[in-house]
């Protein structure tokens, strides 16, 4: 070989490109994300002022989507709520599957009594209803934000670390960690060099689909009313707001029905349509 | 019309993840006469199971036939319609898979399953259809042939369960009869049975077939032709005489060369002495399952096996699936650990679990599996999976580890230019390497090697076994070469240990095969190893009685 070895370039093969339903489904969360960023700065009116007398009005030029049940802005409302939808749900997402996936690979890596423990008890935590667990907590502890996001990642780090664990399992019988275990490698590295790329791909699946599970109870807790309180409000809490409105069509109900089902389905297609490059390390 | 097969220019073509179409078999034209087994014989990715495949005029997902034809008894299965084709599929041509075990439906009984053909096509009565195929499982010599079918398939052992889907095949009378590999996934001393009967059974009835393989000595037994194909080409067709002795290829001579590898010159062993063994395993116990009361686990893989491996010396280890030949090396690397005995390494007692034993212990004892698809990480480049070891066990880092990289890379006899590839994107003989390599990267004095050529094509075997050999001249290491396969293990060992059913048979040198004070087992096993010599499976006569008390056939 006399070819010089520092101007090969590495090897891409399929590279990271979406294709179109994907890039939708990106395009759109990526809004809310920036809406969510941005919100305090574009909203044309303050989020808990009554700046209407005309309550659950329709859409106007001044009033792009109508007020609410006391004659507040919707649109402000939904592009605040934003941040707290997309916020604490994105938050105790991340919570949930980095604990849950992290457990689920030290469990099937280290096998043995602690995979037994750590199996039951979040088998045992799983047992509880998530919504009963919310309501218990919330109303044990009050509703605030840490509150919300540390429940709503607890409900879901059972779910998450029986997938991963179920992933890692798979990889962990595979001749390449006995290679690994038995040149002496610690856990930390078995989990993070060898187990954590090959299960990637689905667990960055059942990311997406567990952050659309959080959105969906984060507003059903805001729509029993333990969610964001008031003035404040993210799309469950002003869904449950307006509710009264829904018999003749408000728009103030409507519109942040919308923004969850926009933000839910988008999430869902993205991870459906991730690049092939991503996906291929789960089937490689 | 004399020849029962017609195949002209046929061409398959396959259409790539990226969506390029290739052409997979390109323009290849051969006859088979009435009652005349041709054999395909390749490495893998060669084209042979495309081409019997083309046959019943099916191609596997993601192929078609893109040209020429391929005449079936006057019928062009190329042109046929697909229900035509069905039709034919079971009565003028039948399929013998490679994996018996997998073809057959765990939930339905043998014999529904063996006359399922004559109801499908409606060939006869049900009880006409019962009668012939026990007369087929008694053609085929199984063990009570009235009440075999009534099992279930994970009632029968692996051969007998192969000429069961042979005659699941035949019961439809076909002309022509695909084997496709079907001894390939058999022990040798089953494999022979499964060979006589197929051969006999073939014989009696004038049947053509298409015996599709990898290995040359198995063909010779059985073929009257052998097409010698590669990269989806005819290299050569002749007799199976003529390919066997006067083979005209070059690709031929290569195959038949890897067929007889160079034993190891014994004044190579010879250079290195050494009083003080380096490997002294004594009484190993060790198993599955759970512990019974008397500490010992439910499933005991290994009794009392001893051995010990010189400095710069090979020993081999053999024996047929089951015999306990890999527990024995995941016992000696900590992997299971033992229940009993003891296992002295480079003078000092080695832990039973890995996890117990002192890093440089494990930098001196490596192991190599089989596959080395799964013993190489997808998600890592080369580079990385052979960085790993000398950055754990020698902290070499940056420019030294990359030197180190390239250097083990060059002796193993790839180019540098694979460092940043992927396993995926090697061949099976050079993940072998790379997986070689990284044993390597460790600085070894001893590398267990478990089956490492099973895997491979016949030549790309050879060329790993010569690699192995050189390296040892070179960094004086020890090998315990562990396989099915005695030529391989002839290769390359100094002394070869026969296993059977977790014991130790008995050990001895290469050139002590064959003689008349083998232990009876060992006689069985190297007497049943295919010879290339097409009148070897004939004149074969193996003891009843040792057959019966050593083989599960």
């Amino acid at each position: 070989m006399t070819t010089p070895v520092s101007t090969t370039a590495p090897r891409r093969t399929p590279g990271y490109r979406f294709n179109l339903v994907g890039i939708i489904g990106f395009s759109v969360l990526l809004f809310w994300v920036v809406v969510a960023l941005v919100a305090p700065w574009v909203i044309p009116y303050p989020v808990g002022e009554i700046v209407d007398y005309d309550y659950l009005a329709p859409i106007s030029d001044k009033f792009w989507m109508g007020t609410d049940y006391l004659g507040r802005d919707i649109l402000s409302r939904v592009l605040m709520g934003a941040r707290y939808t997309v916020g604490i749900s994105l938050a105790s997402v991340t919570l949930a599957c980095s604990i849950g996936v992290t457990l689920g690979m030290v469990a099937a890596v280290s096998g043995g009594w602690l995979d037994t423990v750590l199996s039951r008890f979040l088998d045992a935590m799983n047992s509880i209803p998530s919504k009963l667990f919310g309501l218990v907590v919330v109303a044990a502890v009050g509703s605030s934000l840490p509150v919300l996001v540390l429940t709503m990642a607890a409900v879901y780090v059972p779910g998450s670390f029986r997938f991963a664990r179920a992933l890692a399992v798979n990889i962990n019988t595979m001749d390449f960690v006995t290679v690994a275990r038995i040149r002496g490698e610690g856990t930390l590295y078995l989990i993070l060099s060898e187990i954590l790329p090959n299960i990637l791909g689905p667990v960055l699946t059942d990311l997406g689909l567990r952050f659309v599970f959080t959105v969906l109870l984060l507003s059903g807790l805001s729509f029993l009313g333990l969610g964001v309180q008031p003035p404040y409000a993210d799309w469950g809490a002003m869904v449950r707001e307006n509710i009264s409105g829904l018999s003749f069509g408000a728009p103030a109900v409507i519109f942040p029905c919308l923004a969850i089902a926009t933000l839910t389905i988008s999430v869902n297609l993205l991870i459906d349509n991730l690049p092939q490059k991503i996906r291929d390390r789960s089937d490689a | 019309m004399s020849q029962l097969v017609e195949i002209r220019d046929l061409k398959v073509a396959a259409k790539t993840d990226a969506g390029r179409t290739v052409e997979i078999i390109k323009g290849v034209s051969f006859d088979i006469a009435p009652g005349e087994i041709v054999a395909l014989i390749g490495e893998s990715g060669s084209g042979k199971t495309t081409i019997a495949l083309t046959l019943m005029g099916y191609t596997r997902t993601g192929c078609r036939i893109s040209g020429g034809s391929v005449t079936v008894d006057g019928q062009d299965m190329v042109q046929l319609s697909e229900k035509d084709r069905a039709d034919v599929r079971g009565t003028k041509v039948a399929y013998v898979p490679q994996s018996a075990a997998a073809a057959f439906n765990p939930a339905a009984t043998i014999m529904d399953q063996v006359i399922e053909v004559t109801r499908i096509h409606g060939l006869m009565p049900v009880d006409a259809a019962r009668t012939l195929a026990v007369e087929l499982f008694r053609a085929l010599s199984l063990p009570n042939p009235d009440t075999i079918g009534d099992r279930y398939p994970h009632q029968v052992s692996g051969g007998q369960l192969q000429r069961l889907s042979a005659a699941m095949a035949l019961i439809g009378q076909p002309k022509v009869v695909i084997f496709d590999e079907p001894t390939t996934a058999l022990d040798v001393t089953t494999q022979i049975e499964v060979l006589r009967a197929f051969k006999s059974v073939m014989r009696k009835n004038g049947i053509a077939g298409v015996y599709v393989s990898h290995d040359l000595a198995v063909v010779a037994q059985i073929a009257d032709r052998i097409l010698v194909l590669r990269g989806g080409e005819v290299q050569e067709i002749g007799s199976t005489d003529q390919i066997l002795h006067r083979p005209q290829h070059a690709y031929t001579r290569q195959l038949l060369g890897a067929f007889e590898p160079v034993p190891r010159s014994p004044a190579e062993a010879a250079q290195v002495v050494d009083l003080h063994p380096l490997l002294e395993v004594d009484h190993l116990v060790a198993g599955y399952g759970p512990i019974q009361s008397d500490g010992m686990p439910l499933v005991r893989a290994l009794n009392s096996v001893s051995l010990s491996v010189h400095r710069g010396r090979n020993l081999g280890i053999i024996g047929e699936s089951g015999c306990g030949k890999s527990t024995l090396a995941r016992a000696i690397a900590g992997i299971l650990p033992r229940k009993g005995g003891n296992i002295v390494f480079n003078g000092r007692e080695l832990a039973a679990d890995a996890r117990h034993r002192s890093r440089e212990e494990l930098r001196d004892l490596q192991i190599v599996f089989q596959y080395a698809d799964t013993a190489l990480n997808p998600a890592k480049s080369i580079e990385e999976l052979l960085g790993r070891p000398l950055a754990f066990y020698h902290g070499l880092k940056g420019k030294a580890r990359d030197q180190r990289v390239e250097q083990l890379l060059d002796m193993v006899h790839l180019p540098k230019s694979v460092r940043h590839r992927r396993a995926s994107e090697l061949s099976g003989g050079q993940k072998q390497r790379v997986n070689f390599a990284r044993a390597l990267a460790a600085e070894p004095k001893l590398i267990l090697c478990d089956e490492i050529t099973s895997a491979l094509d016949t030549v790309v075997a050879a060329a790993v076994i010569e690699l192995l050999k050189e390296l040892q001249r070179e960094l004086g290491l020890s090998y315990i070469f562990i396989s099915h396969d005695l030529s391989v293990v002839e290769a390359i060992c100094d002394e070869i240990m026969v296993m059977y059913a977790g014991e130790k048979v008995e050990q001895l040198t290469p050139s002590d095969i064959g003689r008349a004070e083998n232990h009876p087992y060992s006689r069985l096993l190297f007497s049943s190893t295919p010879k290339l010599d097409p009148g070897w499976l004939d004149s074969l006569e193996q003891d009843p009685e040792l057959v019966r008390a050593y083989c599960r056939r």
